[in-house]
């Protein structure tokens, strides 16, 4: 995504991220980015709870206005509340998964094997 | 976990990936320098346009994902969702202002805070190569908004 804004931002369209995977975004090189500390898939707010996303909008806009170098972020100041430990369990490796993680990327290799065949067979 | 208690994504892929037997990672796009435009005008008389990683419907599967070009005065009441690198076990997204603010959007052009809404939305997928997201999407992602004359764009990565 930072790679769309990047154009954008060259061809004279100001740009602002909405994000909840801060390394990446940096790493990225995003011009502008709103940081929420959420489980990725709610960027702009949480589900049904117009307050938290009111408030990211308004950053999102606020940091339009007032960013005046690359690069520029806004930590938006919401906690996930969460039963579970999700940032522990997101994407979690270890002994007892283990197992069932190198099942899933052998079935993940074989699709992709049969989707590549697929193509190849199609543009010929 | 990183010293500010963030997730560490690309090194916590790296591990999960090499778990799957995937040993080449997946290389995110870096750049040392960052392109950066200010504010050609007031938010009360900007255009606002918004790409998302999520694709208008479920004909999108992973072999079928494409940019795809959409009504932002009209979009689909629900996005598809799927096959993204979102986390299914601590939430959901089956409130679509959670990733593509369409009402929040309108409520400000009603209320003065924005200008208008853009006549399309993007529907960017990024799950490819750098190389086609750069060369062959980002650019007509561009010549729209430039036709459009779109001033804002919000992004939202799923």
């Amino acid at each position: 995504m930072s790679l769309v804004a990047r154009q954008l931002e060259e061809n004279g369209i100001a740009t602002v991220i909405f994000g909840s995977a801060k390394d990446i975004l940096t790493y990225c090189g995003a011009p502008r980015f709103v940081f929420t500390d959420f489980p990725l898939g709610n960027p702009c707010g949480r589900p049904y709870d117009i307050e938290s996303q009111q408030l990211i909008m308004s950053t999102a806009l606020s940091l339009l206005e007032t960013a005046d170098t690359p690069g520029q972020s806004t930590d938006i100041p919401l906690r996930w509340e969460s039963k579970v430990d999700w940032k522990k369990n997101f994407m979690y490796v270890g002994a007892e998964n283990r197992e069932s993680l190198r099942a899933a990327g052998e079935s993940r290799r074989k699709k992709q094997a049969e989707l590549r065949e697929r193509i190849v067979k199609n543009d010929g | 976990m990183s010293s500010d208690n963030t997730i560490p994504y690309i090194e916590r892929s790296k591990k999960y990936y090499e778990a799957q037997g995937f040993h080449k990672p997946y290389a995110w796009s870096h750049s040392t320098e960052t392109p950066f435009t200010r504010l050609k005008k007031p938010l009360p008389e900007s255009k606002v346009t918004i790409v998302t990683t999520t694709m208008p419907d479920d004909s999108y599967v992973d072999e079928q994902r494409r940019l795809a070009i959409g009504d932002l005065k009209n979009p689909p009441e629900k996005f598809f969702t799927d096959g993204l690198f979102w986390d299914r076990d601590a939430t959901h997204t089956d409130d679509r202002e959670t990733y593509f603010p369409i009402n929040e959007l309108n409520r400000r052009v009603a209320a003065g805070e924005l200008g208008d809404l853009a006549e399309h939305y993007y529907c960017v997928p990024t799950i490819y190569s750098h190389r086609r997201t750069a060369a062959r999407d980002a650019p007509k992602i561009v010549q729209s908004c430039l036709k459009d004359k779109v001033d804002v764009a919000l992004l939202v990565p799923l």
